[in-house]
């Protein structure tokens, strides 16, 4: 009697952990095809780009000025306006980025300032990106005269990405043990060399991928741009920054009006006339391309770090 | 050894120089260090600085708005109609175009961000894992105006032939892609979480006889729910500033519903409609984006605080 009531309870035990575990497996397999989800759509999205943008691409889509006509239209002005936007960003937003992590790593002191400035790095993180357009708009635009140009668009930019710089440089200076630091005091080395002669040049590479990530963000950034006015049909380039007569560089680049690849891309992609479309899926590939690139420069910078530096 | 001997030849010849220089040396030295601090300091306080010049070019503008129009009917009015002759400016019309978009990304975010959180935290191979996660970190790195492209002639048509008489421009499938793309914010900040559970809960857990899905669902996933909620506010915050997806994809219209199949203009959308146009500088149509935009941040701060307020709420201390 009593063993045949084991023997139930057995069976239905072994029942139990049988149900358990199939919903182990089961689990796993659902959350497979979940994680799954985001990857097929970045794969679907890249061919789709592809099937769409491939016939566009030529010499000439990169060397020629938009166009009414979509088979003409090419992304001259706006792969330029891209990069020298990029470099008013980077010149801006480097030193100041990494200047403002020096200082909250190795140079503050514990106070409520402190407190006040990590608090809002922070913040400034999860600001949306279209409020800095709205700032640039009345500080940058209007209020400093700087008008709707290279100039306003790249500081814009550079307000976006010091928060990413700022904690790249902190986690990378964080990395460095403190005897470094201590051995410099002890021979006699003020601050400042200790941190320019050594600080500086061990967290160099960590600097470098948070700005590299920090720019390839920045080259997609679309709203900040359009808010503060950029043109979408653009069929001149800037006057070169190098000139032929004296005084051989010329700033008036800066205050040129311009327009770049995201929002070459958008002014296409909002066309009825769905021969742009295509246009605008060409253009996409070549944002993709450039930031995943960049990307991936990042990611081997970091690596090729960890590989070299053993403390 | 040939560093020590260096610096000893240098010791040597400062105390052969006449004492004034050497003190005039050291003040001016420390004088740069002084001026070097300051610096860094302020470029430090920029960050506070971009702060207060956000809130204060948000609230000079919107000022010069509020003399023109109510605060109440900004803020209790169904009509958004800024451009005709006789312009309406309740912001009600945008607000819920903003949380519809919002709403239908985190119906789809969440669920599909926990569960990948999940089993990346408790259920994944290394291998998987290592392989799987930079993929999701790209999905970050694509641009929203591609983002916005795939949802208008990718996801739209896919979805008009599941519903038949869906609109070309719609706030469904904006919020389908926001969706997917918040899926790395949310999913990334809650394995974080999931992963700074302590292992001897875990093992615990498996000492009790329970399977890998008990221990996850019941242990360590209440274990990190302030994380988690965390996770889910960031990608709230995400989702109600995306701007060229829905700008591209939902419609300009400023259309008062809450039906996600219909097209609706976003606040986000209003602003680029209006930035694109030629409006005057200090028109009412002008101001009218910094009130919008106010509106936006006030958003995005309250679901910060309460994400704030959850996670100390919930947070557990071990």
């Amino acid at each position: 009697m009593s063993t045949s009531r084991a023997g139930e309870d057995l069976a239905a035990l072994r029942e139990l952990i049988g149900r358990h575990k199939r919903r182990d497996v089961m689990f796993g397999i659902v959350g497979l095809a979940c994680m799954m989800v985001g990857v097929v759509t970045l794969i679907v999205l890249f061919i789709d780009l592809l099937i769409d943008g491939a016939p566009r691409f030529s010499w000439d889509f990169f060397t020629s000025f938009p166009s009414r006509r979509a088979g003409e239209a090419g992304i001259l002005s706006a792969w330029v306006g891209t990069l020298l936007v990029m470099a008013v960003t980077m010149v801006a937003a480097v030193p100041l980025g990494v200047a403002a992590g020096i200082y909250l790593e190795e140079y503050a002191p514990k106070n409520w300032v402190t407190d006040l400035i990590e608090i809002n790095v922070t913040n400034l993180a999860g600001v949306p990106s279209i409020v800095y357009g709205l700032l640039a708009l009345g500080l940058f635009v209007y209020a400093l005269g700087f008008g709707q140009s290279v100039l306003s668009a790249g500081l814009t930019l550079a307000l976006l990405i010091l928060p990413v710089i700022i904690v790249a440089t902190r986690e990378s200076i964080r990395a460095i043990p403190g005897s470094i630091r201590e051995a410099a005091h002890a021979v006699g080395a003020t601050k400042w060399q200790v941190t320019y002669d050594h600080i500086l040049p061990y967290s160099v590479g960590g600097i470098m991928t948070g700005v590299i990530i920090g720019l390839a963000r920045a080259i997609g950034e679309t709203a900040p741009i359009i808010t503060i006015g950029a043109l979408t049909f653009i069929a001149f380039l800037p006057a070169a920054p190098v000139q032929a007569e004296f005084p051989f560089v010329s700033g008036e680049w800066l205050f040129a009006p311009f327009t770049v690849l995201p929002i070459q891309m958008f002014n296409w992609v909002s066309r009825p006339d769905t021969a742009f479309h295509a246009n605008a899926a060409a253009t996409g590939i070549v944002i993709i391309v450039a930031t995943l690139a960049m990307n991936a420069l990042a990611i081997r910078i970091r690596y090729r770090i960890r590989q070299r530096i053993k403390w | 050894m040939a560093n020590a001997h260096g610096a000893g030849a240098i010791a040597t010849g400062g105390a052969a120089l006449a004492a004034p220089t050497r003190f005039a040396h050291r003040r001016s030295r420390h004088i740069k260090e002084r001026v070097i601090e300051a610096l860094l300091f302020l470029s430090a306080f920029s960050a506070v600085a971009t702060t207060v010049a956000i809130v204060a070019v948000l609230l000079y503008e919107s000022a010069a708005f509020f003399e023109h129009v109510s605060i109440v009917e900004f803020l209790t009015g169904t009509e958004w109609t800024p451009l005709f002759e006789n312009a309406k400016y309740g912001i009600l019309p945008l607000v819920a175009g903003t949380l519809v978009t919002a709403g239908v990304g985190l119906a789809v975010a969440v669920p599909l961000g926990l569960v990948t959180a999940i089993y990346l935290s408790e259920f994944a191979p290394h291998r998987v894992r290592e392989t799987v996660k930079p993929f999701l970190e790209l999905l970050e790195g694509v641009p929203t105006v591609v983002y916005g492209y795939f949802a208008l002639l990718f996801v739209t048509p896919l979805l008009q032939r599941l519903l038949p008489g869906l609109p070309g421009f719609n706030m469904l499938s904006a919020g389908i892609v926001i969706g997917v793309m918040i899926i790395p914010y949310v999913s990334s900040v809650s394995e974080d979480a999931m992963r700074a559970v302590p292992m001897s809960l875990r093992e615990g857990s498996y000492a009790m006889g329970a399977t890998r899905f008990q221990t996850a669902v019941r242990v360590v996933l209440p274990a990190a729910v302030s994380g988690v909620v965390a996770a889910f506010i960031l990608g709230i915050s995400r989702a109600v500033g995306e701007t060229m997806v829905v700008a591209i994809a939902a419609g300009q219209q400023p259309n008062f519903t809450l039906d996600p199949t219909e097209s609706a203009a976003t606040i986000t959308a209003y602003i680029v409609q209006v930035a694109l146009g030629d409006l005057p500088h200090a028109s009412i149509g002008y101001q009218s984006i910094f009130a919008a935009g106010l509106v936006l941040v006030a958003m995005t701060l309250a679901f910060n605080i309460i994400g704030h307020y959850l996670r100390r709420r919930f947070r557990e201390v071990y």
